[in-house]
């Protein structure tokens, strides 16, 4: 059947938005980042891959960056999965206080991250937060800290903020995984009297790898955007212990009006999503499972 | 079995005690809260933090453009995403494809990769500390992923009631907004849900943008507050609570939709 061609016009008002706004800057990132413009000036000079070689030798906060990267994303990942995981179990029927409980579970998900920012940094506070008191009270006092400050711990606080930002959401995600596992499987496993970790082991748990990789996937993906809750938070410091590549790419162009370098880092952490995504997804492919 | 009840409510009280210390310190004086912080307050609640923020902040102007960056990005990009979607659905030929490729790339970049040429693009055209420069950007970074999620569902609607529509005469403006639109309603309001919390709780842009207060959205000046109020937390909560008003009271009603279209957002994202 023929389609008249004012099909095109369809497309236009999206694709004029999103070249503008999105397309070219993704490429012109990728050339200034040959760069070293100031973001100020009109004129710059092209300095081949100098911006390169510095971020991989000769800058040591952002070889710092992608390790506090790793650490923010390792945490949260593994945390954020096995609380998800491990309560969709228990609230997967849907009865009354199950549905009450999921949607508390998810409300996080819906705050802001300055908002949620603000929460935790009371919680934290050294002073007067609310983990340094529960932990007095429970004559844990030897525990008690400055969550936020003390440089060796901060990414991982951080880290515990994000998993009790978003977990709830994974935890969904889970739930919708398990439901759509049929009945009658368990059943099977029951008559052949399986135990109740046999039938997670062999029903469950092969079933449930296609949720798996989508929360681990998108875990991973969120942990290395987390900037608004960073950036809230601590902003990167103290002394640098919290920068991630996000916010240090904010820091050197608007702080250090680095553009250029800036730009490199840019398409360097573009790389990187790129390559996890292509992992992730090659592995989703993997395993489906079919039944 | 005890477990099980007892950890889901640790849980549960691990979301709801920060809530519940948000509101009482809302209505607690900075003395009240420095001397005992989880605690009631001894003075009796009272309103006038909201009062004061109300007083000190050009609360009501922030508010307002919150609501209007958000409703004319969340709308805007439904349509234009439900253009391109139709769009995509109807070719069905290789140029199709191709668009469809071209737009769901950008799912795969993260808005903070583009932040240094975005920023200086919007100086050139004149488009920072301006609604319309927020709403353009906000357009243009959430259309991958509406696009996505919106031409996944309009594939699934059988191609009989375009072709019976084509055959009444209807031209594509006509297809498009008599059958595409009101069967798409479902996916349609999912993906708006995901889009207006998105874009209501937006920092990056507004941070990178906007440096005057007339301009200024919610989140960016709840992120000011900090540098103005330090640790005085009854007036940052104050600031928390009206935020997140909105948004809060839609999940109450919305709850089932809420939780349906983030995780459609998430899952496909």
């Amino acid at each position: 059947m023929r389609i008249s061609k004012s099909i095109y016009l369809f497309f236009l008002p999206g694709l004029v938005l999103y070249s503008l706004f999105f397309l070219y800057p993704t490429i012109s990132a990728l050339f200034y980042s040959f760069t070293d413009w100031d973001g100020l000036s009109t004129t710059f000079q092209f300095v081949g891959i100098d911006n390169y070689t510095r971020a991989f030798t000769g800058d040591s906060i952002f070889q710092k960056t992608i390790g506090n990267n790793l650490k923010f994303m390792l945490t949260v990942v593994v945390f954020q999965t096995l609380v998800a995981l491990a309560f969709a179990l228990i609230v997967i029927k849907n009865t009354k206080t199950n549905v009450f409980l999921r949607a508390l579970y998810f409300f996080p998900t819906i705050l802001s991250s300055v908002s949620v920012a603000f929460i935790w940094a009371f919680i934290y506070d050294p002073s007067m937060g609310i983990l340094n008191q529960v932990l007095e009270l429970i004559g844990l006092d030897f525990l008690a800290q400055n969550w936020l400050g003390n440089a060796n711990i901060a990414i991982y606080s951080l880290a515990i903020t994000q998993v009790w930002f978003h977990a709830g959401q994974m935890l969904i995600i889970f739930v919708a995984g398990l439901q759509a596992i049929p009945e009658e499987l368990y059943e099977v496993a029951k008559i052949e009297g399986a135990s109740k970790w046999q039938a997670f082991r062999s029903v469950t748990w092969p079933l449930l790898a296609p949720s798996a990789t989508i929360v681990v996937a998108y875990t991973t993906i969120q942990s290395f955007k987390a900037f608004d809750l960073v950036f809230a938070m601590t902003g990167g410091g103290p002394n640098n212990s919290t920068e991630i590549i996000a916010t240090y790419i904010y820091e050197v162009a608007f702080k250090s009006y680095q553009f250029g370098y800036a730009s490199s880092i840019s398409v360097i952490f573009m790389v990187i999503i790129a390559l996890i995504t292509y992992l992730q997804f090659k592995a989703l492919r993997s395993d489906r499972v079919s039944y | 079995m005890l477990f099980r009840k007892f950890s889901l409510l640790i849980y549960a009280l691990l979301i709801l005690i920060p809530l519940v210390v948000v509101l009482l310190t809302s209505v607690k004086t900075l003395q009240e809260t420095f001397r005992d912080p989880l605690g009631l307050p001894d003075g009796g609640f009272n309103f006038d933090n909201y009062v004061a923020i109300f007083q000190e902040q050009t609360m009501a102007g922030y508010f307002l453009n919150s609501t209007i960056v958000t409703l004319f990005s969340v709308s805007l990009t439904l349509l234009l995403a439900a253009m391109v979607a139709f769009g995509i659905t109807r070719m069905n030929t290789w140029v199709g494809n191709v668009l469809f490729g071209l737009f769901t790339l950008g799912m795969m970049v993260p808005a903070q990769v583009i932040m240094v040429p975005l920023y200086s693009l919007m100086l050139d055209l004149g488009l920072t500390n301006s609604l319309v420069g927020l709403i353009l950007v906000n357009i243009s970074t959430t259309l991958p992923i509406a696009v996505f999620i919106l031409t996944g569902f309009m594939k699934t609607l059988p191609k009989e009631l375009f072709e019976a529509s084509t055959i009444d005469g209807a031209g594509n403006w006509k297809m498009f907004t008599k059958v595409a639109i009101p069967l798409s309603m479902p996916s349609l309001s999912a993906t708006a849900i995901f889009l207006f919390v998105m874009h209501w709780n937006d920092l990056l842009y507004p941070l990178l943008f906007i440096t005057d207060n007339a301009y200024k959205t919610l989140p960016l000046a709840l992120l000011e507050f900090q540098g103005q109020y330090s640790t005085n937390y009854p007036m940052l909560f104050t600031g928390v609570i009206i935020a997140s008003a909105p948004m809060v009271i839609a999940y109450v009603f919305l709850q089932r939709y809420f939780v349906a279209g983030i995780t459609a957002g998430a899952v496909k994202g």
